[in-house]
């Protein structure tokens, strides 16, 4: 049901609604736990319930837990920890339950009233969920971080002083953020009032993969975008996950402000992460209420989507071609993809490329879901959840992988060994690489309808 | 800039899935755009055309005499038995090996999990060695943990249906799953990747354990049936290993939502859906739509130009030169009702009902339920038509159990339905394109 069909309350006679809960101000989840009709279709949609029968599954976390939770003497059950959020159940109830909402706030209200703060857990969990208070440390001396990150023995001390899983390497940084290289450059190369975006880079392509970041610059200049690169803060995403949500409202509050500070300025935000754009678009609106928030969301767009829709990127990719260095892909559509409707995107405008094709290795989900795969207790669940995909990328004709999401390509290198590339790479060379057509820049700054 | 393609299904379950099918064989690019999980999660996996006459004679053992005498306005009036046969050959080119059934015009007879026997047209390969007409005796095999199938209950309803086998009941563990609510695609999983599992005699796999924990229950019944949780993606590889370690023929009850068959059908139709090239947008609704010019002067049908499709609150514009609607029934949210008013939420096409609520529904639960048969009118172009009897739109066709006029659940007639008017809208669809 869309918003524009939601019943609102313009009757004109005295309705005074009866009181039953105290949480009145709070966000209300009633609706949603009224609406659950017990069809269990979320359930089977859930990677973790498939594998670990120790996990009740988002029916339970969701409407049921709530419903259990009218009685005062019930806590949060722990196994909440074990939701990956990947939000496949929001996609999958036919009652629009707003389920990952649901566990967000349960998992939020166990961390509050059931971790203790001196726990290696919860500091473990914080640093997972503060990456992007951690990665700045690590640009600062990326080789020696990436050394350091990539010794055995760093790896053993991960695992037995915090929790984080030995098996994993950590990821490299950059020597140079995209941060940086934006400034060295000297900021935007096209002015346009007419066609602006800010880019919501995210951490992982600030200061692991800042190649995605300049992918992106580079064809939307092509495009003819004055390209905005606002002051931000992580989307928030590891947060939610980890029950972090006074950490995540922090960030949100300063993205809101400096995104609806760019909007205002004519922009559209766009995101090249696929769980970047999703928290903007969707859990900012259901989990907090700054002014801009509704804003920030309807403006959101992710990278790819948004040329598809204000240009005509079909028409403009028909004909190039990339050369020798990407060959085809087994391509992964991450689940936060997936619920923007974005799962066929990729697959269809790399059909148009002439020398690459992008094989859909299906649409399992990939294991790791950001912080999740990355705890140790968490490993081997993480990487049964991946076995699907891990099959269907070694029976692709492809060895090389394709995704929009920093951890999935992660897990798909991790168990395929693969390197893994981002849409917009592809694209980028293939608008304005040396396979394409120099000179069919599309710089008139007219707005294609 | 809209998002442009010759026809866009709206909705993805088997009447969707069927109508992008069929019109992408025409050579026409063809998008399918699904808000949520389809109802084939609900559903028995089974292809039924009609088990049940619509004034309740029945079991029909061969559903094609009776599709004559449907009233006006039923589906199948409106498409007619030649385009059900068509459809049903349609389908059976798809499923291939996975489903059987294709032999004959008359209705298979399937147990299911309640201990009834239900007629249908086409039935899944896992449930062929358990029709209710085969003589062999058979065992059936409940587990604990699964309490949705009631082995020894089922049975014993057989055996009171006066099927021509003896029937028997055994509950036992399943090996492996220690927990009362593991979800259904637990087990199947355990059994699709063979994982280890502890049994009293020590370590194993899950399929030897099985079979190890059904075996001292046999007597001498050469077909063992099992609730349908036997595999996902690896079923068939699953049911050939248990029927190779017991030396008997595995077959598979049909279940209650959520039910794997169904999940497995989806699948089939999804990976057939992409092999035959058709763009599939999942996750996301259609909520508004745009009309242009009329048709045959101003007095014509509007034509839809677009539709706007909401992504995570950005409006997507899809323009396509038809459209069909396969948004399904009241369950699957293709018709919806409030206290005022029953309608259809994407085009507003018009659902005929009474004005008066309490006329909707009538007191004896299993009775004749007016609110069955709620949904749209339409020509026998399946175009959607208006209070006046007058098309709705020019391009827009309607599919499956968004259709008005039959009652799916009383007649068993829903997957053929679906199949048949799927078959029909999306071949017209193609046929009509520009």
């Amino acid at each position: 049901m869309s918003d524009a069909e939601r019943p609102t309350d313009d009757s004109g006679d005295e309705f005074e609604p009866i009181e039953v809960f105290p949480e009145a101000g709070e966000t209300d989840l009633r609706p949603g736990a009224d609406d659950c009709y017990k069809c269990s279709t979320c359930d089977t949609e859930c990677p973790v319930a498939e594998v670990d029968d120790e996990f009740p599954g988002p029916k339970f976390q969701g409407p049921e837990q709530w419903r259990l939770k009218r009685q005062d003497d019930h806590d949060i059950d722990e196994s909440v920890m074990k939701c990956s959020n990947c939000m496949r159940c929001d996609s999958a109830c036919p009652s629009d339950v707003p389920l990952s909402q649901m566990h967000n706030t349960a998992r939020a209200e166990y961390v509050e009233e059931n971790v203790s703060k001196f726990s290696r857990e919860y500091w473990r969990n914080r640093m997972l969920a503060n990456y992007r208070r951690l990665a700045p440390l690590g640009a600062m001396f990326p080789r020696t971080a990436n050394f350091v990150t990539g010794l055995s023995a760093t790896r053993w001390l991960g695992e037995k002083l915090l929790g984080i899983a030995g098996e994993r390497e950590l990821p490299e940084f950059a020597t140079e953020t995209f941060r940086e290289w934006w400034t060295k450059r000297g900021g935007a190369r096209v002015e346009n009032s007419d066609k602006r975006i800010a880019y919501f880079h995210g951490c992982y392509s600030n200061y692991n993969t800042p190649e995605v970041a300049k992918a992106l610059v580079r064809v939307y200049e092509h495009f003819g975008y004055e390209i905005m690169v606002p002051e931000q803060d992580c989307s928030g995403t590891p947060m939610f996950a980890n029950g972090m949500l006074e950490d995540a409202r922090r960030a949100a509050e300063t993205n809101v402000r400096e995104l609806a500070a760019a909007i205002d300025d004519g922009a559209d935000v766009v995101a090249s992460c696929s769980s970047c754009s999703m928290s903007l678009r969707q859990e900012y609106p259901e989990l907090f209420d700054f002014e801009d928030t509704e804003a920030v969301a309807e403006n959101t767009w992710d990278a790819v989507e948004y040329l598809r829709v204000h240009e005509d990127l079909e028409t403009e990719l028909e004909g190039t071609a990339v050369g020798e260095e990407f060959d085809d892909f087994a391509y992964h559509a991450p689940c936060h993809a997936r619920n923007q409707g974005l799962d066929g995107q990729t697959v269809e405008l790399l059909g148009l490329i002439d020398g690459v094709e992008a094989h859909d290795v299906g649409d399992s989900c990939s294991g790791i879901s950001g912080t999740y795969g990355w705890k140790a207790e968490n490993y081997e669940t993480s990487m049964a959840i991946g076995a699907e995909m891990f099959d269907h990328m070694d029976d692709a004709d492809a060895t090389a992988g394709l995704t929009e999401c920093p951890t999935c390509s992660m897990q798909m290198e991790h168990g395929t060994g693969y390197e893994i590339t981002h849409t917009l790479e592809v694209l980028a060379a293939a608008l304005v690489g040396d396979g394409a057509d120099a000179t069919g820049a599309n710089a008139t700054g007219a707005r294609a309808e | 800039m809209a998002i442009e393609d010759d026809v866009l299904v709206v909705g993805g379950g088997l009447a969707g899935a069927t109508a992008a099918l069929a019109a992408v064989e025409r050579d026409v690019r063809v998008r399918l755009v699904s808000h949520k999980q389809s109802t084939l999660r609900h559903a028995s996996g089974l292809i039924d055309v009609l088990g049940y006459t619509p004034a309740g004679e029945g079991p029909l053992s061969d559903p094609f005499p009776a599709l004559a005498d449907l009233p006006e306005g039923h589906p199948y009036e409106r498409v007619g038995a030649e385009a059900v046969r068509d459809a049903l050959a349609f389908f059976d080119g798809i499923a291939g090996d996975a489903y059987a059934g294709a032999h004959t015009d008359a209705n298979a007879l399937v147990p299911t999990h309640g201990g009834t026997v239900k007629p249908t047209a086409r039935y899944p390969a896992a449930t062929a060695a358990g029709l209710a007409s085969d003589d062999r005796d058979a065992l059936l095999v409940g587990f604990g943990t699964l309490p949705d199938f009631e082995a020894p209950l089922a049975a014993a309803h057989l055996e009171g249906a006066g099927v021509p086998f003896a029937a028997r009941g055994v509950t036992v563990r399943f090996p492996g799953i220690e927990r009362d609510d593991a979800k259904v695609t637990r087990y199947a999983h355990l059994l699709d990747r063979d994982e280890r599992v502890e049994t009293a005699a020590g370590e194993s796999t899950a399929r030897t354990a099985l079979a190890e924990t059904v075996r001292p229950h046999l007597e001498g019944e050469s077909r063992v049936g099992f609730p349908a949780v036997l595999g996902d993606d690896r079923a068939d590889a699953v049911r050939a290993d248990l029927a190779d370690r017991l030396g008997v023929d595995v077959f598979e009850v049909p279940m209650g939502p959520p039910s794997l068959p169904g999940l497995r059908l989806e699948d089939l139709l999804f990976d057939a859906l992409s092999d035959a090239g058709v763009r599939v947008t999942t996750g996301v609704p259609v909520v508004d739509y745009e009309t242009g010019a009329h048709g045959a002067g101003s007095s014509g049908p509007a034509r839809i130009d677009r539709v706007t499709v909401d992504r995570n609150g950005s409006e997507v514009p899809h323009s396509a030169d038809q459209y069909v609607l396969a948004t399904g029934g009241l369950v699957g949210k293709g018709v919806e009702s409030d206290r005022e008013r029953v309608s259809e939420p994407v085009f507003d096409c018009h659902v005929p009902h009474p004005a008066d609520r309490y006329d909707w529904f009538v007191d004896d639960v299993f009775g004749d339920q007016p609110y069955a048969r709620f949904g749209l009118p339409v020509d026998r172009d399946l175009r959607p038509l208006d209070a006046d009897d007058a098309l709705e739109f020019a391009n827009l066709r309607a599919a499956g159990a968004v259709l008005g006029g039959h009652d799916f659940a009383a007649e068993k007639s829903g997957s053929g339905v679906s199949l048949a008017t799927g078959y029909v809208a999306g071949r017209r669809a193609a046929e009509g394109c520009r």
